[in-house]
């Protein structure tokens, strides 16, 4: 790697910790990005002469807190800056810092700067810019990119969430075991939006938003190191990672989604399977289930068959169920009437969802699910107006598209489709 | 005379590579095993998952099952295991029998990632 390379990653490797140790300094977002990008610019001035140091973090923290003190003082006498090379002797300094900088400190400081990305007034879309802004540290252009919208149009949103996250305050104590838990629980569900921000998207743009899936499972990873014993953070590094394992087989070259029981499963990514799956493992150890794992379990069991006729859908039904304890949704018990369906027939799984009607009667996926199972039991008629339904409700051609095909068999040969989880 | 190289580098760093600059380290790592492959002087080589997905076992009585990797720097790295294990489980297991056939310091259990089984060397 070339020198500029090896330091960009250094800077994007030390970013939160650095920002979140200056931020409990200045107790002020702006000065500490300020002084943030101050000590970058003389790591890139630095660190090509001088080596790299043996805590880049560290360093960015001290070079970073001079820069803005120094500020501070010019403003308020007119001074000429200290020299770059008084600055940049820092042998004893850094290691002084260094063991000042104890994990429990930078632990909540990171946590701090995660937090305050999702601060409850802002739109999921704005906490989700913010936190690739500000933790990530990507540049505007590429969340704009990431988003679809014009670069001015996210400079715009970002500077709104910066100014509501400033009026908002925020608690720079540290904080307590309770307060703890509810942020890193507050921060995971921000995490599995920036996720599925770039996970719902369809491959004429998967390309373009794969990093949003990339640096969620980054952030999930940061996350699971500060806390190495919290099964739910397991859980939901491991579901991002087993999720985005199939990313490449969920596309057509046409980009129409490709569904799970359709995929080349030789495309998934098994070293990611094998590092979610081994979270997964060591979750359960704890016997404390939460709503990731369960999803992350559920994951697992379909990456790990060979072949969609080998999934354990059994296993599957439980795992479901169990989460239809753990977070009751329509949602989730439309999605165990699919594999209850491969366990127990058609009529079960219709039996357990025609309660649903009413509240999913706007979600395209209750009608394709609806249909495939008529379908199946063969009444044609009845899969025909729901499968007409579910066209009208289709949120893109591709879901459209999908149902046309259903339909179609049905015409054909009246062909007894299984319904297939809707999962790609 | 055999020789292990173990691998240190920040994995924070390593993490925030690109796809592209990954690829293009273990590209340029294959063409130096492909030499010792040649020679036939490569051994086994195993690219660990990240520490995330580590436990470890201290060897204390009764053994003590830890999250996270072993992390003390009073003790050293004085060798290791490649086991085939059904899942973590298992391999606390297995490590549980070789610490109480020799007690004392931990064994960190991390899953290897990409794994070669380098059968120049026999």
């Amino acid at each position: 790697m070339t020198d500029v390379a090896w330091i960009d990653a250094a800077l994007t490797a030390a970013r939160p910790q650095a920002l979140g140790a200056l931020l409990r300094y200045f107790r002020d977002l702006d000065t500490a990005e300020e002084a943030y990008q101050n000590a970058c610019l003389r790591a890139l001035r630095n660190w090509p002469e001088n080596g790299p140091p043996r805590d880049p973090a560290a360093w960015l923290i001290m070079v970073g807190r001079n820069a803005a003190l120094d500020e501070v003082r010019r403003r308020g006498k007119q001074q000429e800056l200290p020299d770059d090379d008084v600055i940049s002797d820092l042998g004893d300094a850094e290691n002084e810092i260094a063991e000042r900088l104890d994990n429990s400190h930078y632990r909540d400081d990171i946590l701090r700067l995660l937090f305050i990305c999702c601060h409850p007034d802002l739109p999921a879309t704005q906490q989700i810019a913010l936190a690739l802004r500000i933790v990530s540290g990507l540049t505007v252009r590429q969340i704009a990119r990431a988003f679809l919208v014009s670069e001015a149009a996210m400079e715009q949103r970002i500077t709104r969430a910066k100014a509501a996250v400033a009026k908002a305050g925020v608690a720079f104590e540290t904080p307590g075991a309770v307060e703890r838990s509810k942020r890193l629980g507050v921060v995971a569900a921000m995490i599995y939006l920036v996720f599925n921000e770039g996970y719902s998207a369809n491959g004429g743009t998967s390309q373009a938003r794969a990093p949003l899936c990339e640096e969620a499972i980054r952030l999930a990873r940061l996350l699971l190191r500060l806390f190495q014993n919290e099964p739910e953070i397991m859980g939901l590094t491991a579901l991002l990672l087993l999720q985005h394992a199939r990313a490449a087989a969920r596309f057509d070259s046409d980009g129409a989604i490709i569904l799970l029981d359709d995929q080349d499963r030789r495309l998934w990514n098994r070293t990611m399977i094998t590092e979610g799956a081994a979270l997964i493992d060591k979750a359960m150890r704890h016997r404390r289930p939460g709503p990731y794992q369960v999803q992350a379990a559920i994951a697992a069991l379909h990456a790990s068959a060979p072949k969609p006729e080998e999934t354990d859908w059994r296993q599957i039904d439980l795992l479901y169920a169990t989460l239809e304890r753990l977070q009751p949704s329509p949602v989730v018990t439309l999605n165990r009437s699919v594999a209850l369906s491969k366990v127990e027939g058609p009529e079960a799984a219709l039996a357990l969802i025609s309660p649903l009607e009413q509240r999913l009667s706007g979600y395209f996926h209750f009608f394709g699910v609806k249909g495939a199972l008529l379908m199946q039991l063969g009444h044609n008629e009845e899969a025909r107006i729901a499968f007409d339904c579910a066209i009208a409700l289709a949120n893109s051609s591709a879901e459209a598209a999908h149902i046309r095909a259903h339909l179609d068999r049905l015409v054909k040969d009246g062909a007894a489709r299984r319904p297939q989880s809707y999962l790609t | 005379m055999l020789y292990a190289i173990l691998c240190y580098h920040n994995e924070d760093v390593v993490g925030s590579w690109s796809k592209e600059q990954d690829a293009a380290v273990m590209r340029k790592l294959a063409v130096v095993q492909d030499k010792l492959k040649k020679q036939g002087r490569l051994g086994p080589v195993a690219r660990l998952l990240p520490t995330t997905a580590a436990t470890t076992l201290r060897k204390e009585n009764p053994p003590l099952i830890v999250d996270g990797p072993f992390a003390e720097t009073k003790e050293q790295l004085l060798g290791f295991y490649l086991i085939d294990c059904k899942n973590l489980e298992e391999a606390l297991e297995t490590a549980q029998e070789l610490g109480e056939a020799n007690p004392g310091g931990s064994y960190e259990i991390r899953p290897v990632g990409v794994f070669n089984s380098g059968e120049a060397l026999t």
